[in-house]
């Protein structure tokens, strides 16, 4: 077996801004709030310094001057961690960024209980709930490196405003070159016919494996990356529960307000499906290492397997 | 500015005023005390200011931007815009009205003309540093103006933009503070104070200058010492809250309410028997 390679989103995101800049994205301009080194975009800052306008520690002023900036013809990424960007400076976002509609992409990094060591305030799980709310909003949280610079590109190239979630965790890298990331489509990355698993980001990966292991138990699981949450590909929501009668969502987020309950608005109002949510259950997180952390909270393929296995049954 | 020139810009004050209480009374809400206050700075702006401007171009590239902070006083704006040619003025009568495209807040992909939707308080400053940021980068010589309420700038996103401007030496940008001394709940020294004002904002960065801004010589020192400025620029108005309306000014209480009939006829009265005098 070959060796998996790992690469945290955050730095696919990085990457990406660079690559669009090399590649004749003359109106790309990325602001950070003094975490560049943290966020990745100092990637971009070293080969574009001219275009990177580091705003201070001041999140809110960063996404109404990115609106300003947008009105110019600009195409601005506003970058933080999603507690800043999606949390604190969620008002300026939905007011100065959503409401008018502009072209405002948001690079948040550092989502989820896989922050780490920092601890609960710092982890954000309440990301999804709060941009999905707002009208016209594009939400966005890839799975892997691949994945990551094709959504950093797609939303560039894409005119509205779009949020993109990145971890700080390396995480598996299961896509190749071939892969094509569409905004709004999901990838159906194994078939399956007893149970079907939605997962975003890093828990991906996990469903993948824990796909694998209930092949060997005699379950057959679709696995399903719904990187973009807003608008949710319905169609391939309704069809895997047609298929399989039985839904699981995993997400590195609050069970309120994020993926789950995005798949069970869906499936209530257009398939009545059974669905198991697994995510953060409405708590906070606290310190401890990354991969600790994911398993306590049961974000893991061990605890999908057995979800699914008493799911099934 | 020559008598004529100044006599111009009283009658498109004055029109604006009649604008405001026109839009306010067919709204049966809204904001004209801080719309009335701040009628002789839109007139500058709007009548002598802003450069590029172009009502049947009202997205021209090369023009020079104005955001309104202080996006509650937005039948001041409509008015203004209106009188310039943007719409017609006889639609400020429906503003607020259901499917209306004079939202109560200006809203910038509605309204022609209007150049960032605000209205929560603190933003709209700093989607103007964001623009004048962008003219700077983009190599465009064009300024940008906002106008602040001095209630608004307890906000302090408001401070945080002016870090901004400061640091990145946006000399093409300047703000305004409508001071008229009242907010919502009462008087701004009682609420919340943020005075002194001009040394605040000089120790942010900015060259200030405070004036009469309800007077346009005091205006036109202002913007013409903002031309001269390698700093923001910060132009700090004195102003009477519901100036032109006699039983307005200095009335806390008229910050965001409408006239009822016999309120709308006294306002018309004065502002029409100004009108004419002027036009005389």
């Amino acid at each position: 077996m070959s060796e998996v390679i790992k690469i945290a989103t955050r730095d696919s995101y990085g990457n990406a801004l660079k690559e669009i800049a090399e590649n004749g994205g003359n109106d790309l301009v990325v602001l950070d709030a003094d975490l560049s080194a943290a966020t990745k975009t100092g990637i971009f800052k070293k080969a574009f310094p001219e275009r990177h306008f580091n705003c201070g520690i001041a999140e809110s002023n960063m996404m109404c001057v990115a609106a300003g900036l947008s009105t110019m013809g600009l195409v601005p990424f506003a970058s933080s961690f999603a507690m800043f960007a999606a949390g604190r400076a969620f008002e300026q976002v939905r007011n100065t960024i959503g409401y008018p509609h502009l072209n405002v992409k948001i690079g948040a990094t550092h989502a989820g209980i896989s922050v780490g060591e920092d601890g609960a305030s710092h982890q954000c799980c309440e990301d999804f709930a709060l941009m999905r709310s707002i009208p016209g909003m594009v939400v966005i949280c890839p799975a892997d490196d691949i994945e990551a610079r094709q959504a950093v590109k797609a939303a560039y190239k894409y005119n509205g405003p779009v949020y993109l979630r990145f971890g700080r965790l390396a995480v598996p890298v299961f896509h190749d070159d071939s892969y094509c990331f569409e905004i709004g489509k999901a990838e159906t990355v194994k078939e399956g016919n007893d149970v079907a698993i939605i997962a975003n980001g890093l828990m991906v990966a996990e469903a993948i494996e824990a796909a694998k292991q209930l092949e060997a138990d005699g379950i057959s699981a679709e696995v399903i990356n719904m990187a973009t949450i807003k608008p949710l590909d319905e169609k391939t929501v309704i069809e895997a529960a047609k298929k399989c009668k039985k839904i699981i969502t995993v997400e590195e987020h609050n069970v309120i307000g994020g993926l789950g309950e995005a798949v069970c608005s869906c499936l209530a109002e257009k398939c009545p499906t059974p669905v198991k949510r697994i995510g953060v259950n409405d708590e906070f997180g606290h310190s401890g290492p990354a991969l600790d952390l994911l398993k306590q909270f049961g974000l893991s393929a061990e605890n999908i397997v057995k979800v699914t296995k008493d799911f099934v049954k | 500015m020559n008598a004529n020139e100044k006599k111009a810009l009283e009658i498109a004050a004055c029109k604006i005023r009649i604008g405001i209480i026109e839009s306010t009374y067919g709204a049966k809400a809204g904001h004209p005390g801080g719309s009335l206050s701040a009628a002789d700075y839109f007139a500058y702006l709007y009548f002598k200011q802003l450069k590029g401007l172009d009502p049947k171009n009202p997205k021209a590239p090369e023009r020079d931007r104005f955001v309104l902070s202080k996006g509650h006083c937005a039948p001041g704006l409509y008015s203004a815009l209106a009188l310039k040619g943007f719409f017609p003025f006889e639609d400020l009568s429906t503003l607020r009205h259901i499917d209306s495209y004079l939202q109560g807040h200006p809203n910038m992909n509605t309204v022609p003309g209007i150049d960032m939707s605000t209205g929560s308080l603190g933003q709209g400053i700093s989607a103007a540093v964001g623009m004048a940021k962008g003219a700077k980068y983009l190599g465009q010589n064009i300024n940008v103006y906002t106008l602040l309420g001095d209630g608004e700038i307890e906000e302090g996103q408001v401070w945080e933009a002016m870090m901004f401007a400061a640091h990145n030496k946006l000399n093409n940008f300047c703000m305004a503070i409508d001071w008229n001394g009242l907010q919502i709940d009462g008087a701004c020294s009682e609420v919340m104070s943020a005075e002194p004002i001009d040394e605040k904002v000089k120790a942010f960065g900015f060259d200030c200058i405070v004036i009469d801004g309800n007077d346009f010589d005091e205006l036109e020192k202002a913007f013409s010492e903002f031309e001269k400025s390698d700093k923001p620029f910060a132009i700090i108005m004195k102003t009477v809250k519901g100036k032109g309306v006699s039983y307005m000014e200095n009335q806390v209480g008229w910050h965001g309410k409408a006239p009822n009939t016999e309120e709308y006829n006294i306002a018309m009265q004065e502002l029409n028997a100004k009108l004419a005098e002027l036009e005389a």
